[in-house]
């Protein structure tokens, strides 16, 4: 070692940093190795598991490629306006369905965000007085939430039968759930102060809630649910696959029938629509998080 | 000014708020808008019930379906005589959404480089690839396991391509993110001690962004658990196979037990994965810069 240490101390102090030091990278190394042994062994059990098979996937590429490449049909430079006019013959009906899909996210996420919103305050352990109270509305909420909205709309096209109204309560359950729970977080973080100062005047539990929490939490509220409207949009797009109505019917229709520039053509309407919606929620979102910024 | 609580008669207030009427009530401009707001929201809502059928026999007769269903139907569960034949299932769907998040993450790291401001400086070339991310995360997991059902067949590959496609874009998004809200002067100090451009990212770039990466990358898997049980009902491999094939039939009391034994795995993998991104990963949380995907809902 060309460093040299002068005195008896110091020289501790480096023995102590080196042994430290090798006991820190063997630590280190030892973890990797745990790590490394237990991800192969993963994988190789997910592998065996799924059957995972490297040929089967390579001879699919072709089929895959075709199966793109025919999503849009030969539009030429001379007929350009006929042959898009061509491609989305049956535009009426897309268009419908599309409405009603917006239609089924906004009304879903309205209802949800208020049933949600009023269980959230049922659900945070600091509004409740009983630990039943919050007990039973945290795992309803779980419940709601925890199951997927796909499986929800199964569930609800067998009892209301086929058409948006299943859809809007499969993705309506799901949006409880998740509002709820997102909101009794919000709620068990707030200053427990203006809650006190309501009390002390006087003020009932929902004045509490009304004058003491809402102001504090509605911020957060707002802004999750615009999130929420972007995931909602796309939920509402898939349900249809189950027959729980919107776009997400007919392109599951297109699918089946092999109808490759249908397909195509509604892809490219979902995809365009959930970008927008995505754009306008968040310019929407930061105008809404500037000006509450600006308040303070 | 000596202030009694008791001492102030309804005149006083009055007085005050003829003196200060914005700290009593809004600007008359601000309550036109927040009445039309609402009046609008409540016409388009009871729009959209009267659309889609909410005010008819359909919906209270559906509810009575749906309550006897439940009341009488569904409980208790039964077919515990094939778990065996669930549990190779759910293990399945943990297999599809393990796979699909590795293969994602596999791809998308070495693309999200090209995705990152800083370290990709031709512009329209980061540009192109950070929409191309969008558009692979646009469609959802159902779409792409639809299309490579078609593609490749029935069964868990397709699924595990879906979740392999879509995480793709997830992770050239999220880890792009990651890169470009990192600490520079180490980069800068590998630079100036002569590091190539591979030694900048492997001592300057990945210690700081990896554990990020791997909290999201493991966040990620938690949330393809629950994608992955849903692909099954179109064909994609997985529970959710069994599941809508249960329904369909009206087996309520089978679905029942799937959907608990769905509801358990979401739990614990939820609760193995929390476990151990606080407990490994985030070993020392003050150091990581830059996102976190931290939320259970996604």
């Amino acid at each position: 070692m060309s460093i040299q240490a002068t005195t008896q101390g110091s020289d501790d102090a480096v023995r102590n940093f080196e042994s430290a030091y090798v006991a820190y990278q063997r630590n280190k190394r030892t973890f990797n190795i745990i790590f490394l042994v237990v991800f192969a062994l993963c994988f190789v059990l997910s592998v065996v598991s799924t059957e995972f098979d490297i040929v089967t996937l390579i001879g699919g590429f072709p089929r895959t490629r075709d199966f793109l490449f025919r999503l849009i049909p030969p539009i030429t430079y001379d007929e350009f306006a006929l042959d898009v006019l061509d491609w989305y013959w049956n535009i009426g009906v897309w268009m419908e369905n599309l409405l009603n899909t917006l239609l089924m996210a906004f009304l879903a996420t309205l209802l949800g965000t208020l049933v949600g919103g009023g269980l959230s305050f049922f659900a945070a352990r600091n509004l409740v007085k009983h630990y039943a109270t919050y007990w039973i509305t945290r795992r309803i909420l779980e419940i709601a939430r925890t199951v997927p909205d796909v499986v929800w709309a199964l569930i609800f096209v067998i009892t209301f039968g086929v058409g948006p109204m299943a859809g809007v309560l499969a993705i309506l359950i799901h949006t409880i759930g998740a509002q709820g729970k997102l909101f009794a977080e919000v709620n068990e973080n707030i200053s427990q102060h203006p809650i006190e100062g309501v009390r002390a005047t006087g003020g009932n539990w929902v004045q509490e809630i009304r004058y003491a929490v809402l102001p504090q939490v509605m911020p957060n509220f707002v802004s999750y649910t615009f999130w929420r409207i972007e995931l909602n949009v796309r939920s509402a797009t898939i349900v249809g696959f189950v027959g729980a109505g919107g776009i997400g019917h007919d392109l599951f229709i297109a699918i089946q029938l092999l109808e490759f520039p249908d397909v195509g053509a509604i892809l490219l309407i979902v995809v365009s629509t959930i970008m927008l919606i995505d754009i306008a929620s968040e310019k929407l979102r930061h105008y809404l998080v500037g000006k509450e910024a600006l308040k303070r | 000014m000596s202030l009694k609580l008791n001492q102030i008669t309804e005149q006083d207030i009055s007085l005050e708020r003829s003196r200060f009427p914005r700290v009593f009530s809004k600007s008359p401009g601000e309550l036109a808008v927040s009445y039309l707001l609402w009046g609008g929201f409540s016409l388009l809502t009871i729009y959209c019930l009267y659309r889609f059928n909410f005010f008819s026999y359909d919906f209270v007769f559906g509810l009575g379906t749906l309550g006897n269903i439940i009341a009488t139907q569904m409980f208790p569960p039964t077919g515990f005589a094939q778990l065996p034949l669930f549990g190779k299932a759910i293990a399945e769907t943990l297999a599809m959404a393990f796979l699909g998040t590795v293969f994602g993450a596999i791809v998308g790291l070495p693309l999200s480089f090209f995705a990152s401001r800083n370290m990709m400086p031709v512009r329209p070339v980061q540009f192109g690839f950070r929409r191309f991310a969008d558009l692979l995360r646009g469609f959802d997991y159902l779409i792409w396991a639809l299309i490579f059902v078609r593609a490749i067949g029935l069964g868990p590959m397709a699924g595990i391509m879906a979740i392999a496609i879509v995480e793709t874009g997830t992770f050239i998004k999220l880890y792009s993110e990651t890169i470009e809200n990192l600490d520079t002067k180490q980069v800068e100090g590998i630079r100036a001690a002569g590091g190539s451009r591979l030694q900048v990212i492997r001592f300057g770039v990945m210690p700081q962004v990896l554990p990020v990466i791997l909290s999201n990358t493991l966040y990620m898997f938690e949330h393809n658990t629950r994608s992955a049980s849903i692909l099954g009902i179109v064909g994609a491999g997985g529970i959710g196979f069994l599941l809508s094939d249960r329904l369909r039939a009206y087996e309520w009391q089978e679905a029942n037990l799937i959907i608990i034994l769905i509801v358990i795995t979401v739990y614990a993998i939820d609760y193995l994965s929390k476990f151990i991104r606080e407990r490994f990963i985030f070993g020392d949380r003050d150091r990581v810069s830059g996102p976190v995907v931290d939320s259970d809902d996604v």
